[in-house]
C-alpha cells in the first residue's frame, strides 16, 4: 500500500511547487503582471539606496526575454557572464538569446578598455570615454536606437523592443553630467518608448548621504518621467540576516482602477538563491 | 623555496576554472561544471595555480589576501578579476599592513607582483614585507601565544561557554592549507624570496621623468601611465586569457598604493570641487574593466579620510568590488576607552561583490575589531557586552560593576554570568520599587488586577484609560 501512495504524494508536490526558475513570480503579482500580457510604452526606474537594487534588473532582463521582447541591454556594471550565469537560475539563457538576435548586449567593462586602448575610426558607443572634455552620448543613443529599430525586411519577430540599463549612475561616475544622461534617456523614450511602443528599465544609485548633487538632479528628474518607480532600500536599523530590505512600490500615473493606489505599497524582502521573497513590514517568517 | 614547494595543487575543481579561462571571449567569470569543461576539450589541460581555490558558492578562482582571518570574512577570498579597496586609516598605520600582506601572499605562492605607488620606491616596499610563518615555526607561535595567555595551562576548560556558538574569527593555522598564510610582521621575508620571485614596480617619479609628452586624455597623466603600464603587462606576458600562455598560467596581483594622494597628479584630496573629480572613478572603471579579462587581483589602498567630497567616495565605493575599511584608535577618543583597551581599532567591512550571484557572501558577524600583536595582526569579534554598554543597553552603574568584576573573573565565566543575571534581577526589583515609592497612580480599576498587571507598565502615571469595564466613567 505505502508503494502505491508514495507516486502520487510526489506528483502532488510537484504540481504544488511554485515555478521557481523563473523570474520571481511573486514580484510580478506584486506588479499585477506576467511576461504575457507585459505593457508598452513605459518608462520603469529602478532606485537601490544602502542596498543593492541589482536584483531587479536581472528581474527585468529575464522577465523581458520570458516575453519574446526584443532587449537591447547597456551592461556597465558587471560582466556579461556574471549576468549569464544569473539568468541560467532564473530560466534564461542570455548567450542563446544574443546568437538569436533577440539580446543585443553592451558590455561596458570590456568595450571601455578598447576604446581606451586602441584607437578606433568609428565611434564606439562608450566614445566619450577617450574624450578630455565633457561629451555626449549621442553615439551611446545611436547604438541603442540601431539594436532596437526592428528591421525592414524580416516580420516583426519580436513582441516590443526593450531598452535596459545598469545602471546610469555609471555613466555619472565616467564624466557625463547629469543633464547629459537625462537628454540620453529623454532621447530613448521619445524612441524606444514613443516611437517604437516598447518599454524602458534604468536603474539609478540613490547616493543618500552623500550629497552627490549631480547624481540627485539625475535621480529627481527620471522619476518625473517615469511611469513606475521600485524603490529599494536597506533597512534603516541595519543589517538583518533574514530582511534584506524594503522595496517601495509607486505608480506615477495610475493605469488601472484607482482603488490601487490607495494600497499601501512597501514590502519587505529577503533574496534567495534563485528567487526573491516579499512579505508585508514585519511580517518577516523568520520573526512569526 | 621551502616555501614554494609548500604550495602545490589546490583543490581539485581548480583545473575547470583555469580552463574556463582560456576560453576567448569571456571574461574570468565562468561558472565550473560540464558545459565549461566541454567547451575547453580540446586544447591542453591546464593545471591548477599555485595560492588560488574556487568558491564554493559561485565556482569563482579566489585567492587569499594573506591574512586567512580576512578572507574568511570576504567569503573565502578575494575573486580573481576584482578590486579590492581598503580604505586607510588615518595615519596609515596599519592600511600598509594588509598592503604588505597581500604582496607576500603573493611571493609565497609564487604569483607574478605589479607594485604601483606614487610615494615608495616599489624595491623598497618589498623590502619590507613580513616573514611567513610556515608550517613549524607557526605552530610554535601559536603555542607561544596560548602560553602566553594561561601560564598555568588550563586549556581544557571551558572558559567562555557562553561564546563557543559565536563564529570564530580567528582560528589557528592549518598546517595542511596551502590557501593563506600568517605572517611574522617583526620579521622581514628572506632576500632570497624577492630576489627569485618576479615583479614590476611602477614608481610614478620616475615614470613622469622619462616621458614629458602629456597627452590631451580624460584622465590624469599619473592614471594614464599607470593603465598602460598594467595593460602592457597583463598582455605581454599572457595574463588575459586570449593570449596564448606557454608557460605555467599565473596570477597578477596587483597593488597600487594611497591612489588619490597630490601626488598622483589627482586634487580629489585638495579640494571639494575639483576639476578632476571623474579621473579617479574612470580610472578605477578602465582597471576593472582590464582585471575582468585577466587572470589578475587587485589591492587599492585610498586615504578617502583625505578626500573632501563625500560624493566621489560613494562613486569610488560603487565601482570596486570588496572594500574594506580600518578604523583606528589612535588620535580618538575610544583610544582611552577601556572598553576598547584590547584593540587597535575597528575593521568594516563595507561591500562585498554579489558575482555569478543574487545574493553575497555576507558575514553575519558586523562588530569586528583588529589588533596588531607582537607579530600577528588579528580580526577579532567585538564582544557583545562590550558594545552592549557603549551604546548603554545596561543600566547605569553596571558598566562599572562589570568592569570591576571583569578583572577578577573571567569574561564569559559562570561566575561571570550568574553575577549578570542576579545583577539583572535586583535591577528590576530595584526598578519597580523605584515607580511605586515615587508616583501615585491614578487609580483606574481594582487594586488587585492593578497589582497583576505588573508595576512595569504604569510607571509613568499618565496611563490611558482602560476601555471597557476596567475604565471608571468620570
Amino acid at each position: 500500500m505505502k508503494g502505491m501512495h508514495l507516486p502520487d504524494i510526489r506528483m502532488l508536490l510537484q504540481g504544488a511547487s511554485p515555478r521557481s526558475s523563473e523570474m520571481f513570480p511573486e514580484l510580478n503579482n506584486l506588479l499585477n503582471t506576467t511576461p504575457d500580457k507585459a505593457e508598452q510604452g513605459k518608462l520603469t526606474l529602478l532606485c537601490d539606496a544602502r542596498t543593492d537594487g541589482s536584483f531587479l534588473v536581472h528581474h527585468f532582463l529575464s522577465f523581458y526575454l520570458k516575453a519574446n521582447c526584443k532587449v537591447c541591454f547597456v551592461a556597465l556594471l558587471q560582466s556579461f557572464s556574471h549576468y549569464n550565469i544569473v539568468a541560467q537560475k532564473l530560466g534564461v539563457s542570455l548567450a542563446a538569446a544574443r546568437e538569436r538576435g533577440q539580446l543585443v548586449f553592451l558590455e561596458g567593462l570590456k568595450s571601455s578598455v578598447d576604446v581606451f586602448f586602441q584607437a578606433q575610426e568609428d565611434p564606439h558607443p562608450l566614445q566619450f570615454l577617450r574624450e578630455a572634455s565633457a561629451g555626449n552620448l549621442q553615439p551611446l543613443y545611436e547604438f541603442v536606437r540601431e539594436a532596437l529599430t526592428p528591421a525592414d525586411n524580416g516580420a516583426a519577430a519580436w513582441r516590443c523592443p526593450v531598452l535596459l540599463v545598469d545602471d546610469l549612475s555609471v555613466l555619472l561616475s565616467l564624466g557625463m553630467g547629469a543633464v547629459a544622461v537625462l537628454d540620453f534617456v529623454h532621447y530613448c523614450r521619445a524612441t524606444v518608448c514613443c516611437e517604437l511602443k516598447g518599454n524602458m528599465v534604468a536603474l539609478v544609485h540613490d547616493s543618500g548621504d552623500a550629497e552627490d548633487e549631480e547624481n540627485n538632479t539625475l535621480l529627481i528628474g527620471l522619476s518625473h518621467q517615469s511611469h513606475l518607480i521600485l524603490r529599494t532600500e536597506g533597512l534603516a536599523t541595519g543589517f538583518c540576516k533574514d530582511v534584506h530590505g524594503q522595496l517601495r512600490i509607486l505608480w506615477r500615473r495610475p493605469s488601472q482602477s484607482t482603488a490601487r493606489r490607495d494600497r499601501s505599497l512597501t514590502f519587505q524582502y529577503k533574496i534567495q538563491d534563485k528567487n526573491v521573497s516579499f512579505f508585508a513590514r514585519g511580517m518577516s517568517p523568520a520573526i512569526l | 623555496m621551502a616555501a614554494v614547494a609548500t604550495c602545490g595543487a589546490g583543490a581539485g575543481g581548480t583545473e575547470s576554472m583555469a580552463a574556463a579561462t582560456s576560453k576567448s571571449n569571456v571574461t574570468s567569470f565562468q561558472r565550473r561544471g560540464p558545459r565549461a569543461r566541454g567547451t575547453d576539450s580540446g586544447g591542453p589541460r591546464l593545471v591548477s595555480i599555485a595560492g588560488t581555490r574556487p568558491s564554493v558558492r559561485n565556482g569563482q578562482l579566489l585567492v587569499s589576501t594573506g591574512l586567512p582571518a580576512l578572507d574568511q570574512l570576504l567569503g573565502g577570498g578575494l575573486a580573481v578579476g576584482t578590486v579590492l579597496l581598503v580604505e586607510e586609516d588615518k595615519y596609515s598605520i596599519y592600511s600598509p599592513l594588509l598592503f604588505k600582506y597581500f604582496l607576500a601572499e603573493g611571493i609565497i605562492n609564487g604569483h607574478t607582483l605589479l607594485v604601483a605607488s606614487a610615494k615608495e620606491d616599489p624595491a623598497d616596499i618589498l623590502q619590507e614585507l613580513p616573514a611567513p610563518l610556515l608550517d613549524d615555526s607557526c605552530k610554535k607561535e601559536f603555542d607561544e601565544d596560548v602560553c602566553n595567555k594561561k601560564p598555568e595551562s588550563d586549556i581544557k576548560m571551558k572558559i567562555a561557554w557562553r561564546y563557543q556558538l559565536s563564529p570564530k574569527m580567528e582560528v589557528g593555522p592549518v598546517t595542511s592549507s596551502r590557501f593563506g598564510h600568517y605572517y611574522d610582521v617583526s620579521k622581514r621575508i628572506p632576500r632570497e624570496l624577492i630576489e627569485t620571485s618576479k615583479w614590476h614596480g611602477f614608481f610614478l617619479p620616475e615614470k613622469m621623468s622619462s616621458a614629458d609628452k602629456v597627452e590631451c586624455c580624460s584622465l590624469t597623466p599619473g592614471y594614464m601611465k599607470l593603465l598602460h603600464f598594467i595593460q602592457n603587462i597583463i598582455y605581454e606576458e599572457g595574463f588575459d586569457g586570449s593570449n596564448p600562455q606557454k608557460k605555467q598560467r599565473n596570477i597578477l596581483r596587483i597593488g597600487i598604493q594611497s591612489l588619490g594622494l597630490p601626488l598622483w597628479g589627482d586634487d580629489v584630496c585638495c579640494s571639494e570641487n575639483c576639476d578632476s573629480s571623474h579621473s579617479l572613478s574612470k580610472f578605477l572603471y578602465i582597471l576593472r574593466g582590464l582585471l575582468r579579462t585577466s587572470l589578475s587581483a587587485c589591492i587599492i589602498t585610498m586615504p578617502t579620510h583625505l578626500i573632501q567630497n563625500k560624493a566621489i567616495i560613494a562613486r569610488v565605493t560603487n565601482l570596486s568590488d570588496t572594500v574594506v575599511a580600518l578604523e583606528s584608535f589612535v588620535g580618538s577618543e575610544r583610544e582611552t576607552n577601556p572598553l576598547y583597551k584590547d584593540y587597535h581599532g575597528l575593521i568594516h567591512i563595507r561591500q562585498i561583490p554579489r558575482l555569478n550571484n543574487l545574493i553575497c557572501d555576507e558575514s553575519d558577524v558586523k562588530d569586528l575589531a583588529f589588533k596588531l600583536k607582537r607579530k600577528l595582526f588579528t580580526i577579532e569579534w567585538v564582544q557583545d557586552n562590550y558594545l552592549r554598554q557603549e551604546r548603554n543597553i545596561y543600566p547605569p552603574g553596571f558598566s562599572y560593576l562589570l568592569k570591576q568584576k571583569d578583572s577578577a573573573w573571567g569574561e564569559g565565566s559562570l561566575q561571570h554570568s550568574t553575577f549578570l543575571m542576579s545583577f539583572l534581577a535586583k535591577a528590576t526589583a530595584l526598578a519597580s520599587r523605584l515607580v511605586r515609592d515615587r508616583e501615585p497612580l491614578k487609580q483606574t480599576g481594582s487594586g488587585r488586577i492593578r497589582q497583576a498587571a505588573g508595576l512595569g507598565l504604569w510607571h509613568d502615571g499618565c496611563r490611558q484609560e482602560a476601555p471597557g469595564l476596567l475604565g471608571i466613567p468620570p
